[in-house]
């Protein structure tokens, strides 16, 4: 287990590195005009010189990289080109917001799709199983602009106007100001995101249940004349949670990196507006902090994974 | 009365390609503390009655009664069901590892059992979970109990199957082909283990199988089963010594001979008809080497022969050995005949 754990963090670092020599590549490709932007449309060729010196971009590639890593494994990810912030601080004010967004929803997505996979899954070709699946397919093919756009529409903008106003029309409230306000301005961003992703986690919970629902062992645990919700809470849904679980730490770890959609549609500063706003700029140090978190969420949400099928199933972690 | 009294049980199944008749018209007693055998090929519908007895058959059209210490459990309510399931009937399947849960120690799972039933503390139980191990000759019980099912070996797992199964001391053991998926040399101990609970606790059993050595060593009465339905019922050395059904003497004959080694082993040769649509007449007519007329038409009932009340056989066939060679040879010879005429000869040595 511990082997295999070393192994796998090996693995994430150089999947990491792998990334950054990626993006330098990618966006030293394309022609790179930062120092002429920033000095402005009447700069000299010096001035232009000059600034490109003080960014470093004068230095050849190889040399560029080589004090970008060596910085990144102190901690320091280089300054952004337009306002000379620390990559670090403006990871540091985007993270929250999108860590508020993707954590809420999650929780709420996790507890509607298993919720609604179960009911599904215990009473299969029913009307309720069918209206959930009608339902699921529903969110499921709404693109996720739409539905945050529709919920605006109806629960701020007519809710406004008919002298309600029920929550914000974007933005962000800082969870130290208050739990009601920062709920408040999350709540529609929560549900756009978590009803399209509900849809994904009640028919994989209803797949998984469907399945270990006819196993021996809950013929067994029936046999043994312990109450049907036992059955299928402690032996069906205990079992059937594995994939569920994987499909959970993948989903997450990968919208750590940022929810561009949402975060857009609802002016919240996260982390995939932040990216975003820094790919139109080419801030290229602000871009390689965003893509390298997502990445790290990734590797680490994989990690988590797989520790989770050790805890949730014995016989691989007694292997 | 006896302890369990089947009759009539028929179960049927809608599936997309008609209705599945897997039990017709079954019928059988269990006495106390005895020991009845159910054999018969793969699909014959033993699991599926005996499943459906316990209540365990779902989405399946039910019929009939089975009478359980007094309480028809056919149609009963779930929680009657429920508070019989374990306690009084217990249930053993063929695999042992899949039928007990991979996640959850083998003494979280027979904790689960007992405190279903019986209102004790987790220690308590625990205790009883760790003696019940040691009853069914598991060495080291007290630390087996904090070991999962894939921890132990095959005979082992089935012996905990049988520890949890016996847990509550239940007056009626369902085992449904419980040596099929394990060793030789191991079947013979499960069988000794659940032998000498039987003797211990006066637990009658229910043992389903399709391997008629294993009926030798265990059963009082056996009930021959085929198509869903019974072929011949009779006390375990009648059916072995004076057997009246082609079924039961084709399956007699499949049995290897004790100790021969090497003996070759005749199957029955055909296999089992549909259960979506059953022909008219006995459902062994088709593989039956004595067949006549009347079994094609008409099914026969399962009727009292060899005068011997306890020897019922669903067969016209009058117990005559000389009447039974002449059918035989009648058959073989329309089927000779049959065989050569929509065979057009080939001159030999001219292939394709
Ligand atoms: N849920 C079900 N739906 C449809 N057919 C079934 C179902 N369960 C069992 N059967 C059918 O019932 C018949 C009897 O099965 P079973 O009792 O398992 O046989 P046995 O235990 O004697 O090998 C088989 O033909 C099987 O296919
Ligand atoms: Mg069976």
């Amino acid at each position: 287990m511990v082997r295999f754990l070393i192994r796998r963090v090996a693995l994430g670092f150089l999947v990491l590195w792998l990334i950054t020599v990626a993006v330098f590549g990618l966006f030293f490709v394309a022609p790179n005009n930062v120092a002429r932007t920033l000095a402005g449309r009447q700069a000299t060729p010096e001035t232009v010189a000059a600034i490109s010196h003080r960014l470093g971009l004068d230095q050849p590639l190889w040399k560029q990289y080589l004090d970008f890593v060596g910085n990144a494994l102190h901690g320091d990810l280089g300054y952004d080109y337009y306002h000379q912030v620390p990559v670090t601080t403006i990871l540091g004010s985007a993270l929250p917001i999108t860590l508020s967004l993707v954590f809420g929803a999650a929780f709420l997505w996790l507890g509607l799709g298993v919720f609604n996979g179960v009911i599904s899954a215990t009473h299969p070709r029913s009307f309720t199983d069918r209206s959930l699946t009608a339902l699921s397919l529903f969110f499921y093919s709404t693109p996720t602009f739409l539905l945050g756009i529709l919920l605006l529409y109806v629960l701020y903008f007519r809710l406004t106007l008919a002298g309600h106003t029920a929550f914000p029309a974007g933005g962000y409230a800082p969870f130290g100001g208050g739990l009601g306000p920062w709920a408040q301005h999350l709540v529609l961003p929560w549900f756009t995101l978590a009803l399209v992703s509900a849809a994904t986690y009640t028919r994989l919970t209803r797949a998984s249940m469907l399945d270990v629902l006819g196993e021996d062992y809950v013929r067994t645990a029936r046999s043994k004349g312990i109450g049907e919700r036992r059955v299928v809470l402690r032996h069906g849904l205990r079992a059937a949670l594995t994939p569920i679980v994987t499909q959970f730490g993948i989903d997450v770890g990968s919208l750590l990196g940022g929810v561009v959609v949402t975060e857009t549609v609802f002016s919240l500063p996260g982390l995939g507006k932040t990216a975003i706003d820094a790919i139109n700029q080419q801030d290229l140090p602000v871009i390689i902090g965003i893509v390298l978190f997502a990445a790290a969420a990734v590797v680490v949400a994989n990690i988590l994974v797989d520790l989770a099928y050790a805890v949730l199933d014995p016989r691989v972690r007694l292997h | 009365m006896a302890l369990l009294e089947v009759r009539d049980l028929e179960v049927a199944f809608n599936t997309a390609d008609g209705v599945v008749q897997a039990v017709r018209g079954l019928s059988f007693d269990v006495e106390r503390g005895s020991t009845l055998a159910i054999v018969g090929e793969s699909g014959s519908g033993k699991s599926v009655a005996t499943q459906t007895i316990a209540g365990l058959t779902r989405g399946a059209r039910v019929s009939g009664t089975a009478r359980f210490d007094g309480i028809d459990l056919i149609g009963a309510d779930p929680e009657v069901l429920r508070r019989v399931r374990g306690a009084q009937i217990g249930m053993i399947f063929q695999d042992p590892l899949s039928s007990l849960h991979p996640y959850y120690t083998v003494g979280w799972q027979i904790v689960e059992m007992i405190r279903a039933h019986r209102k004790v503390t987790k220690a308590v139980a625990q205790q009883r979970a760790a003696e019940l191990l040691s009853i069914v000759g598991i060495p080291r019980a007290e630390q087996r109990i904090h070991d999962y099912p894939h921890q132990f070996s095959g005979g082992m797992r089935q012996r905990v199957m049988i520890a949890m199964a016996m847990a509550l001391d239940p007056a009626l053991l369902i085992a449904d082909e419980p040596t099929t998926a394990l060793d030789v040399t191991v079947q013979a101990q499960v069988l000794d283990v659940m032998r000498s609970l039987q003797e211990r606790f006066g637990t009658a059993i229910i043992l389903i199988t399709h391997d008629l050595g294993v009926v030798a060593e265990m059963a009082d009465e056996v009930v021959v089963m085929y198509a869903g339905a019974v072929m011949e019922r009779a006390p375990r050395r009648t059916l072995f010594y004076r057997n009246h059904h082609p079924y039961t003497e084709g399956l007699l004959a499949s049995l290897p001979s004790q100790g021969g080694t090497g003996q070759r082993l005749t199957p029955i040769p055909g296999s089992p008809p549909s259960l979506i649509s059953l022909p008219a007449g006995c459902p062994f007519a088709p593989r039956c080497r004595y067949a006549f007329d009347r079994c094609w038409s008409v099914a026969p009932p399962l009727d009292m022969v060899h005068d011997d009340p306890a020897h019922r056989s669903a067969c016209w066939l009058a117990d005559d050995a000389q009447g039974r060679r002449d059918n035989q040879a009648r058959n073989a010879a329309e089927a000779a005949a049959a065989g050569s005429s929509d065979r057009t000869p080939t001159p030999a040595g001219v292939g394709p």
